[in-house]
């Protein structure tokens, strides 16, 4: 995990109370918690919890009623809020994009109230831009109702980055758009904080998006009380209580499987041909392949069909009409969770990986999934049992240190796992 | 004496008539236009207050103006300044009432997001919450506009400025020669002048509206 990110801080929230006036409970109720610098922290918990409210209690947008707020370890609760809220960024539900202004000038906002030079200004617009994966020629000059739902979250996440704050706020930001939209900005926040290493405080309520993006993840109950905070891995094989289990949902397993990509696991070798290989060296390694399938490679490497004994009689010496093309393939980055679907999906049971290209590196199949899926859960309980030796004052945050079956999930003890 | 010739003969004065009348509908709208937004800006974050302001502005628009100009006369005196605090307040309710609904109608979580990375109220005043509103204040401003050409001709009455006086003039001298003449070159003149304005907003509107936000 990040503990040594460089541009990163630590944030500790220390009995953080907001009791709201005219409400008997308070809405948040003596948080603590420590969030390491250059971490991803995700704070998720059902609608009402509180969880927006602890997030916008950092960046002072509701003042607490108690409790102090550090950030790298200096004391920020009596700060000039405005002052504070330049050194974080905060990212919203639906991107918050102010429509009567550019692309660029909504991300120059930050910059310029802090007093950049123009020149820098319009560089560092040019670099977020790219950095978010929009090309700054087109889109620097548009209005934001002519971006799609996806673009407007890019620009929202690119201006919240604008003045290089080491924390980054980030409430419920993409609520609002599409499921496979959704994913892909999930995929480009996980590859930005591999470059940037900043803090994120993350909020939603949606777990699986938890568990995509966090290091670690705080799982809140009713006025934001903290039910369970640590790895996904941990939270999967062992919920603290019911009402973790709870949320967490069901299909634990099936969820392990999102933490784990394929470059992880063991990927194996199958005998490939490219299609300019003469007809009978294919023919060859055909009969000398103990699978009785050839993987056809186009001349970039590509994989690009199935070929068995006897698809080449039937199709009479054309390379072109033999065999089953390869409809999907996954890359090394992909979760086992996106292999486990392909696989299930083809007819033999076995799906292509290929590298950056588009080339192959090998073949994922069924028994090897099995076999990692089996070690993983393995690790992950001996992890579990293992810390349950620990002193007692590291397991004190557990409140229910006895087990509940029957979740689907084995596991017992402590929290463990690690990534 | 034709209608045609009658402006011929009179063009000088006519334009001098119509000149003022636009200058002192110009000119209250300035102001009005200040003060309403003040008072917009002043309010709109309270529920009172800007009730407030609603009501009271819209209080000074049942007065009729006849009877309002005739009741500041003994205060200010005849001519020019019955004239133009007339006219400020009337001028005043369309853009309070816009610039409240305006700035009321500014999306919350924009104003969050404004809040959240950094800005001071007043930067955020003035550069998200006042052009996300400049739209319907504009339209106050133009309606606004409209309704004081039409009081602006009763300001004749205490002896203000304009092409009220044209109207008043053919009005007490029914049955003479050029009476007719005088109350509709009065009255085209007016109608002339809101068409001109109200084009000047359209422009101003395409000049000061972000393309952004332009429906």
């Amino acid at each position: 995990m990040s503990e040594t990110g460089d541009h990163g801080a630590s944030i500790e929230l220390e009995s953080l109370t907001k009791s709201f006036p005219g409400s008997a409970r308070p809405a948040v109720d003596n948080v603590s918690m420590e969030i390491r610098a250059g971490e991803v922290v995700v704070l998720v918990g059902p609608s009402g919890c509180g969880k927006s409210t602890t997030l916008k209690m950092i960046n002072r947008l509701i003042e607490p009623t108690g409790g102090r707020i550090r950030i790298g370890g200096e004391d920020v609760t009596d700060m000039d809020p405005v002052e504070l809220r330049r050194k974080l960024g905060y990212a919203i539900q639906s991107a918050g994009l102010f429509p009567h202004m550019t692309v660029a000038q909504n991300i120059a906002l930050v910059p310029k109230l802090i007093g950049w030079p123009k020149a820098r200004i319009r560089q560092r617009t040019e670099e977020l831009l790219d950095l978010v994966g929009l090309d700054p020629g087109e889109f620097q000059g548009r209005y934001p109702r002519r971006l799609s739902g996806g673009q407007q979250q890019r620009v929202g996440v690119a201006r919240a980055l604008a003045a290089d704050p080491p924390v980054l706020l980030m409430d419920e930001p993409f609520g609002a758009v599409d499921p496979i939209t959704r994913e892909h900005l999930q995929d480009e926040l996980i590859r930005l904080q591999h470059e940037l290493r900043k803090t994120i405080v993350f909020v939603t309520h949606d777990f699986d998006e938890a568990i995509r993006i966090g290091d670690r993840i705080a799982v809140l109950r009713e006025r934001s009380r903290i039910a369970q905070f640590d790895t996904p891995e941990a939270i999967l094989t062992d919920p603290a209580d019911d009402f973790v289990s709870g949320f967490v949902g069901a299909g634990a397993a099936l969820k392990r499987l999102n933490l784990t990509r394929v470059r992880d696991v063991q990927i194996t070798d199958c005998p490939t041909v490219t299609i300019d290989d003469p007809w009978q060296q294919i023919f060859n390694r055909l009969r000398a392949g103990g699978t009785g399938e050839v993987l056809l490679l186009d001349r970039r490497g590509r994989p690009c069909k199935w070929l068995r004994r006897g698809d080449l009689m039937r199709a009479r010496g054309s390379l072109a009409r033999a065999g089953t093309p390869v409809h999907d393939t996954v890359t090394r980055d992909a979760t086992l969770r996106d292999a486990l679907e392909a696989v299930l999906t083809d007819k033999a049971g076995r799906v292509a990986v290929t590298g950056r290209r588009g080339e192959y590196t090998g073949v994922v199949d069924m028994e090897t999934l099995l076999n990692s899926v089996h070690g993983l859960l393995e690790a992950d309980r001996l992890d579990a049992t293992e810390h349950q030796h620990e002193p007692a004052e590291l397991r004190a945050a557990r409140k229910h240190p006895e087990r509940q079956g029957g979740q689907g999930v084995t596991g017992a003890g402590g929290p463990g796992g690690a990534r | 004496m034709t209608f045609w010739e009658y402006l011929d003969n009179r063009h000088q004065q006519l334009l001098t008539d119509a000149y003022q009348h636009a200058s002192v509908v110009f000119q209250c709208m300035v102001v009005a236009t200040a003060l309403g937004v003040l008072i917009g800006v002043a309010t709109y974050r309270s529920e009172w207050a800007g009730s407030l302001a609603t009501t009271s502005t819209a209080t000074v628009l049942t007065v009729p103006a006849l009877a309002l100009i005739g009741l500041l006369v003994p205060v200010v005196g005849l001519g020019v300044p019955p004239t133009v605090i007339a006219l400020t307040l009337y001028g005043l309710l369309p853009v309070v009432r816009n610039a409240i609904v305006g700035l009321r109608g500014v999306d919350p979580s924009l104003v969050d997001a404004a809040t959240g990375i950094g800005m001071s109220g007043t930067s955020r005043l003035l550069r998200i919450e006042l052009p996300l509103a400049w739209p319907p204040i504009l339209t106050g401003i133009r309606v606004a506009t409209q309704m004081l050409m039409g009081i602006a001709a009763i300001a004749a009455y205490a002896s203000g400025p304009g092409l009220g006086n044209v109207i008043f003039r053919g009005l007490a001298s029914l049955g003479s020669a050029n009476a007719l003449n005088q109350v509709l070159a009065g009255t085209l003149g007016i109608i002339i002048l809101a068409l001109l304005f109200d084009a000047a907003y359209v422009l101003i509107g395409r000049l000061t509206i972000s393309r952004g936000i332009r429906v």
